[in-house]
């Protein structure tokens, strides 16, 4: 009986010395479909890889002084702005309004919000597209304690953020406004907050996503209880941004 | 002399003797899909640079727009190579993704050495370029999967958008490298780069680089000199 099937190697070395490329091996749909598997198993584990990286990788990273490794995703702040420049104004021009349904609208310097009780937070940085800073140190004024020199009126129920870039605002109702995790912040890290971060003063919402957390906060408005929503709540994110409740994600709450 | 393709001709012809002669490499479906593939990838690589490199975003800002203008890009990503490969213009490109596929016992040769083995004889690609384009072909694949699980996030759960955000940035990131490692390898050998704007490369670059390929579109035997002197660096 005449054989059919494919050759063994050795009748393949006698018959076709060098193989002939439709012999050759497939080896570039190997690649894709090893890219394909690799990815579909980076979907489904991702989150714990980059949940471990976080905890063991990224205390390394903060001691590389090239500071290339900030080009990695991995434990980092990354500089979001809206507008089209970087809004940069000095700690000595800085004026941070607080005006609407308050008795006595006021004007704080920079000197005036670090002359007031300083509260320190050491809480992570949760941002909605999904990256954490662990464990950052927050130095500000209670967003309570500002309120409180104003004098909120009777009937007020929010709380408006204007940035000066021009275009950001962000709302809180009045009594998350009041949580004690809600600060007015003017240092990060041990260091002025910059501009990149938000500086020279920034709101900090410790226990929401990113986006609450206002930069360059310049204007502070009370308003009645349901204020107009902010920039990216108009752009479908949830109003009330609780980390781990709201915006459709299950991170660990701060 | 009787070059058989001329100066400025439009498309390269195979031409068979004098100092000029020609060999078409690329067709023009072949180059309009290799460019409209990189001025996609480097929109993509750039409008990624700044969402992600914290100077460069502040520096540029407008992330609402820069962000459009990434997931468009993302979105047109396999449309160059849908359109190249149902046009009549087909032939060269599917020929082309069968060689890539490909990897003969020369092609595995060649890589074991780290393209140092002078006896290798290749084809049209050598395995670097292979790689190179199983690599994009994957690439496409992955961030065009990835980026729309992060695009159109609401039917997926949470951990699959953070795992989805995972494998996007450390693909961008190798896909970078890549890219750079592709274009620096192409600076270098300006011939090969050349053949991707014009369509043809010199015989003698066939015959020296590529001697199957150069036997198998010219007939004629590959003489490299380079084959008959002793080895030596």
């Amino acid at each position: 009986m005449p054989t059919t099937g494919p050759l063994t190697p050795e009748e393949a070395e006698i018959t076709v010395p060098e193989p002939t490329p439709e012999r050759a091996a497939p080896v570039g749909r190997r690649v894709v479909l090893g890219m394909f598997g690799l990815g579909a198993v980076g979907i489904l584990f991702g989150a714990k890889a980059q949940d471990l990286l976080e905890r063991t990788v990224s205390p390394l990273l903060s001691r590389d002084g090239t500071g290339l490794s900030s080009l990695l995703p991995v434990g980092r702040f990354r500089i979001y702005t809206v507008t089209g420049d970087l809004p940069s104004r000095s700690e000595a021009d800085y004026r941070l309004g607080v005006d609407g349904m308050v008795d006595n609208p006021t004007v704080l310097t920079a000197d005036d919000l670090r002359a007031m009780a300083p509260t320190r937070l050491n809480k992570d940085f949760q941002c909605v597209t999904g990256w954490r800073v662990h464990d950052v140190s927050w130095v500000g004024v209670r967003l309570a304690d500002v309120l409180d020199r104003a004098g909120v009126q009777t009937g007020a129920g929010g709380v408006r953020f204007h940035s000066f870039d021009g275009v950001y605002t962000e709302t809180l109702t009045l009594e998350q406004a009041r949580r004690d995790d809600v600060i007015v912040a003017y240092e990060l890290e041990g260091k002025p907050v910059s501009a990149a971060h938000g500086g020279p003063v920034r709101l900090y919402v410790a226990p929401m996503y990113g986006y609450k957390s206002c930069k360059w906060l310049e204007r502070i408005e009370v308003t009645g209880p349901h204020p107009k929503v902010g920039y990216w709540e108009y752009r479908g994110y949830s109003t009330d941004a609780w980390i781990g409740r709201s915006n459709g994600r299950d991170d660990r709450p701060v | 002399m009787t070059a058989l393709s001329e100066p400025g001709a439009p498309d390269a012809v195979v031409g068979l003797v004098g100092p000029t002669r020609r060999l078409p490499r690329f067709d023009r479906a072949e180059r309009a899909l290799h460019w409209a593939n990189a001025a996609l990838f480097g929109l993509l690589l750039a409008t990624a640079a700044l969402l992600y490199v914290g100077q460069l975003a502040a520096l540029v800002g407008r992330r609402d727009l820069v962000r459009q203008v990434h997931v468009v890009s993302g979105l047109l990503l396999p449309v160059p190579l849908i359109l190249a490969l149902i046009g009549p213009w087909r032939r060269g490109v599917m020929a082309d993704l069968r060689a890539f596929n490909r990897f003969d016992r020369d092609d595995i040769r060649w890589l074991r050495s780290r393209g140092r083995d002078r006896s290798v004889r290749l084809h049209k690609f050598n395995p670097g370029q292979k790689l190179n384009a199983a690599f994009v072909a994957g690439s496409i694949g992955l961030m065009l999967a990835t980026g729309s699980i992060m695009f159109w996030f609401r039917p997926f759960p949470l951990a699959w958008r953070t795992g989805a955000t995972f494998v996007h940035d450390w693909t961008a990131i190798a896909i970078a490298l890549v890219v750079a490692g592709h274009i620096w390898m192409a600076v270098a050998d300006s011939d090969s780069l050349r053949s991707m704007v014009r369509g043809w490369v010199p015989a003698w670059w066939a015959e020296s680089h590529r001697p199957r390929w150069y036997t198998e579109i010219t007939g004629l035997p590959a003489v490299d000199a380079d084959d008959e002197q002793p080895e030596s660096r």
